[in-house]
């Protein structure tokens, strides 16, 4: 479940480069490696492209509703792109976990050592003092807590993919093959699922396109979006100011040259941009729209 | 001359060989002579006393009584109660002939109870001659005679098929029945004069005294110089010749009803061309135009018409003939029953009250040009129609104008709608027009009980078209019959509309249907917009289901009956057919389910408001933290700023507390 950059031979020097020859503008630590990235790329397309869909039904009495319902050709090939992108987020999450017990056999020998490690991915005590710690910076009664690898929000967010997937996948079946499900589910357990499916739905939208948008691209210091889960790369001075738990213990474990890797030429950044650009344009519609229909249009 | 000879022969024949068997009439009387002698025949009854008195005054005093009763010639007395019946064929044989070949004889002959014989025009015992006044048949007596059976309310007229109908009253009064029966006439024309008194036949018989083209010679026989009378409507030798090209008497003067109207000297159509043909005649009074195109006229319905027939009063001794007419021409006078409807319907009460506005019969059928509605050209014809209605009823013209109701722009709503492009575009003639729904001749508001469009009656008359769809409409829970409610029930027009009738399959149908099952059916419809098939169809679509597509549309029946579309037995099928592997189950989800009613659907309220929960939660707490960090971020945003413009041996990775315990 931990996820330390993959090594990314192809990116990584040839040699290892002592820490004081790296010049911060040349050199970018790597934090996220090029599966993870491709995945989040994917979820991102998948989850735009259900949200979307999805709530064309969800607040099908809104003049928007219909103009988005016509614009993706119907509400049938809304459908096949709703259960396209379903399908595509499961393989995330099929992709993610074959990866994990990939690397379990690879890198950690034991399930104890992936989860239980530092850089685990699960809720520790250190996650409960930085949370405390943090509440005290909000209130200036203490300084920011000095963040691992995985800060505690990013936790949540990571944590509440897998409770999304779950709930929301589940069932989304039973609403993709009612006539298979009702051999063994009522009827009414169908508006159930309903139910379910879509406030479910409305919970991950509205909290991907508010919390996760501001916790992590959105935060005043990063304003406009901090691209490093497209890119993977940060600046070290970045790293040594977010993370200074994990800086401090790649330095010791003189581990960090390792993940030191030439940044991207502009031009894939500026694609990013765009791309993240994109997403966010659209995040931030549907959240406008999400409130114009719950305030003005509700039925 | 036969008759007489015949009878004399007989008698002479019967007084010969009546001694010899000593059946004189008076050994009969001695027992029929009582009058309290009884007989019996088929199990009744009867009186069979004869008044000597009586058949010694009648026309068959010299007979015997066995020259009639045949059958007792020879027997002896008393003879056997069941006689054979009297056959007058054996002295009127002619007459027995006709009477076979004709109508009566032939109702006889099928075993009609209520065909007459002889003996129920010319009576039994007591026959007369005709000229006889005391006879049944004598002229003044026989309107009565033929009204025992052809006056209103007998059997003949109510269970046989009789065309004509008041045929005695419509007789009385007409100039033929007034001569008889007021002015005591014998010589006018009794009902027999023109239908014979034994060869009745129907008009359509050509032997019949009164088929068309007999009819001429039949009036001749009185009126024998009635061709140089009629010279100038009717080419004297034609009327004969030629029956079939030119009218018969009864064309003009009704059968039964020939009034004592004064017909006008006739007129030929070329006396009133005469002025009429010069085309810048006009009116000294409006001058309008007055000049006529014959050949209008001529190639028109009242072809075989002349124009003094509708333009009554003329005076042929005039120079100007019609220098006499005083009134307009009305229709009415031939066609009556259509006239009547009229004047009873909207257009009609306009007329009565001298509205300028109320359409008289030449607005919609022409004057001398008029056509048969199935002629192409006609105004009347079905094509045609919208755009005749359209003349005042169009948006802005005098019809639409006075309007008050809730119907706009009905013409070109029409001209849209499924009828008018079946009838426009498509130029199907059997497609509703306007008069198909409204009635030609009787259109009404609909709010009067007797209109063709009232709420009560649009079933029916959509039904003259679409009977299958009323056939099921009336065995549905919203027609009056098995509806149970005191709201109104709908009727075709509340679904379908009146004027933008559309195609049921089109998509602005499909998708507005629900609002129409809305404004009744209100929190139902609110409650399927819930659930899957509201909401897609919300959003403009029409392949899920529609209130039609489960609960039928004509057929629509409580969910309790049988019947119905989503009963017990039927719902699973009604599901299959869009979700083919539907089961029971399947069937149990709700279409109408809504989560805000905890009583009726509790799964479904705790489950929304559990998720509810979990969202508000998960929003608030992320949203607390969310709102604090913010100025924080803001702050570290700032000191980063400043941080970079600070000299660059400053910026250093030390700062362990990132920058935000130092103020600036």
């Amino acid at each position: 479940m931990e996820t330390t950059a993959d090594t990314e031979s192809t990116v990584l020097p040839k040699q290892a480069v002592p820490v004081e020859n790296v010049v911060a503008e040349e050199k970018q630590f790597l934090r996220f490696s090029r599966l993870n990235r491709t995945l989040h790329v994917i979820m991102v397309v998948s989850f735009m492209s259900l949200a979307l869909t999805g709530m064309t039904l969800k607040f099908s009495y809104t003049g928007w509703a219909s103009f988005l319902s016509h614009l993706f050709g119907g509400y049938e090939s809304a459908g096949y792109i709703h259960r396209f992108a379903a399908v595509l987020m499961v393989g995330i999450l099929v992709a993610h976990i074959t990866d994990l017990v990939r690397r379990k056999r690879k890198e950690f020998g034991s399930w104890k050592a992936l989860l239980l490690g530092p850089d685990s991915m699960l809720f520790n005590k250190k996650d409960l003092y930085d949370f405390i710690g943090n509440i005290k910076w909000f209130l200036h009664k203490g300084p920011r807590p000095e963040y691992g690898r995985w800060t505690y929000w990013e936790k949540f967010d990571y944590f509440a993919v897998f409770w999304g997937i779950s709930v929301i996948g589940s069932t989304g079946f039973m609403l993709w093959f009612p006539e298979f499900f009702t051999n063994f589910i009522p009827g009414w357990m169908l508006n159930v699922a309903t139910i379910i499916h879509s406030d479910e739905a409305l919970l991950a939208v509205g909290f991907i396109f508010t919390v996760h948008f501001f916790n992590t691209h959105l935060r005043p210091e990063k304003f406009p979006m901090d691209i490093v889960v497209f890119t993977g790369r940060m600046d070290l001075e970045e790293l040594k100011l977010d993370k200074p738990a994990e800086y401090e213990a790649l330095v010791k474990s003189g581990e960090l040259q390792k993940y030191l890797v030439e940044p991207y030429p502009p031009i894939v950044i500026r694609t990013v941009r765009v791309f993240g650009w994109t997403a966010l344009t659209i995040g931030f519609s549907i959240v406008v729209w999400i409130i114009y229909a719950m305030l003005f249009a509700y039925r | 001359m036969r008759i007489a000879r015949t009878i004399r022969f007989v008698a002479w024949v019967v007084g010969f060989i009546a001694p010899a068997f000593a059946q004189e009439n008076s050994d009969c009387l001695m027992c029929h002579g009582d009058k309290a002698a009884t007989g019996k025949r088929g199990g009744r009854t009867i009186s069979v006393y004869v008044n000597e008195k009586k058949f010694g005054g009648s026309i068959h005093a010299s007979l015997t009584c066995v020259s009639c009763h045949a059958d007792l010639t020879g027997k002896e007395f008393p003879h056997d109660e069941e006689l054979a019946r009297v056959d007058c064929g054996t002295c009127h044989s002619a007459e027995q002939e006709l009477h076979a070949k004709s109508l009566h004889g032939k109702a006889i002959k099928r075993g009609d109870p209520l065909a007459p014989q002889c003996k129920d025009c010319h009576g039994t015992h007591e026959i007369y001659s005709v000229k006889d006044s005391r006879s049944q048949v004598a002229p003044l007596k026989v309107p009565f005679l033929c009204g025992k059976c052809h006056q209103e309310g007998t059997k003949v007229m109510q269970q046989r098929n009789i065309h004509q109908d008041h045929i005695i009253e419509n007789f009385s009064e007409s100039i033929h029945g007034e001569g008889l029966l007021r002015k005591g006439l014998i010589v006018a024309p009794n009902c027999a004069s023109c239908h014979t008194a034994h060869s009745i036949l129907p008009h359509t018989d050509p032997a019949s005294s009164i088929a068309h083209k007999n009819i001429a010679a039949t009036c001749a026989k009185c009126h024998a110089l009635i061709e140089s009378v009629h010279r100038k409507i009717i080419k004297g030798e034609l009327w004969e010749k030629q029956a079939h090209v030119l009218p018969a008497c009864v064309d003009c003067h009704q059968p039964h009803k020939v009034r004592k109207v004064f017909y006008n000297q006739g007129m030929a159509d070329a006396d009133c061309m005469r002025c009429h043909e010069n085309k810048d005649l006009t009116s000294s009074k409006d001058g309008r135009s007055l000049f006529v195109r014959l050949e209008e006229k001529n190639s028109s319905r009242h072809s075989k018409t002349a124009c003094s027939q509708c333009h009554s009063e003329v005076n042929a001794s005039r120079v100007r003939p019609c220098e006499t007419i005083t009134k307009k021409v009305d229709c009415a006078s031939c066609h009556a029953e259509v006239s009547q409807q009229y004047a009873k319907s909207m257009h009609g009460q306009l007329i009565a009250k001298n509205d300028p506005n109320g359409p008289t019969c030449k607005e919609c059928h022409g004057t001398h040009g008029i056509k048969g509605k199935l002629e192409p050209i006609s105004p009347t014809f079905a094509t045609n129609i919208p755009k005749l209605c359209a003349r005042c009823h169009r948006e802005g013209e005098k019809a639409a104008v006075r309007y008050t109701g809730s119907q706009h722009d009905i013409i070109a709503h029409y001209t849209e709608s499924i009828h008018g492009k079946g009838l426009m575009k498509s130029g199907l003639t059997v497609t509703a027009t306007c008069t198909n729904c409204h009635t030609a001749h009787s259109v009404m508001p609909k709010s009067d009980s007797t209109s063709s469009v009232n709420r009560k009656n649009v079933p029916i008359t959509c039904g003259r078209c679409h009977h299958g769809i009323q056939e099921q409409f009336e065995q549905s829970i919203h027609h009056v019959k098995l509806g149970r409610t005191d709201k109104q029930l709908p009727v075709c027009s509340d679904c379908h509309s009146a004027h933008t009738i559309q195609r049921t399959d089109a998509q602005g149908f499909k998708l507005d249907i629900m609002t129409k099952c809305g404004r009744c059916h209100e929190d139902i419809a609110k409650t399927y917009f819930d659930t899957y098939h509201g909401k897609v169809s919300q959003l403009g679509y029409t392949k899920t289901a529609k209130c039609y597509d489960c609960h039928g549309a004509h057929d629509i029946l409580p969910i309790s009956d049988p019947k119905s579309h989503l009963s017990r037995e039927n719902v699973v099928a009604t599901c299959q057919k869009c979700h083919e592997g539907a089961t029971r189950r399947f069937a149990g989800y709700l279409t109408h389910a809504t989560h805000h009613d905890p009583q009726k659907y509790p799964f479904l309220f705790w489950t929304f408001w559990g998720m509810t929960s979990l969202l508000v939660g998960t929003f608030v707490l992320s949203g607390v933290h969310t709102l604090m960090w913010l100025p924080r971020a803001l702050q570290m945003r700032r000191e980063l700023k400043k941080k970079e413009m600070e000299p660059e041996e400053q910026k250093t990775p030390e700062s362990k507390d990132g920058g935000t315990s130092k103020r600036a």
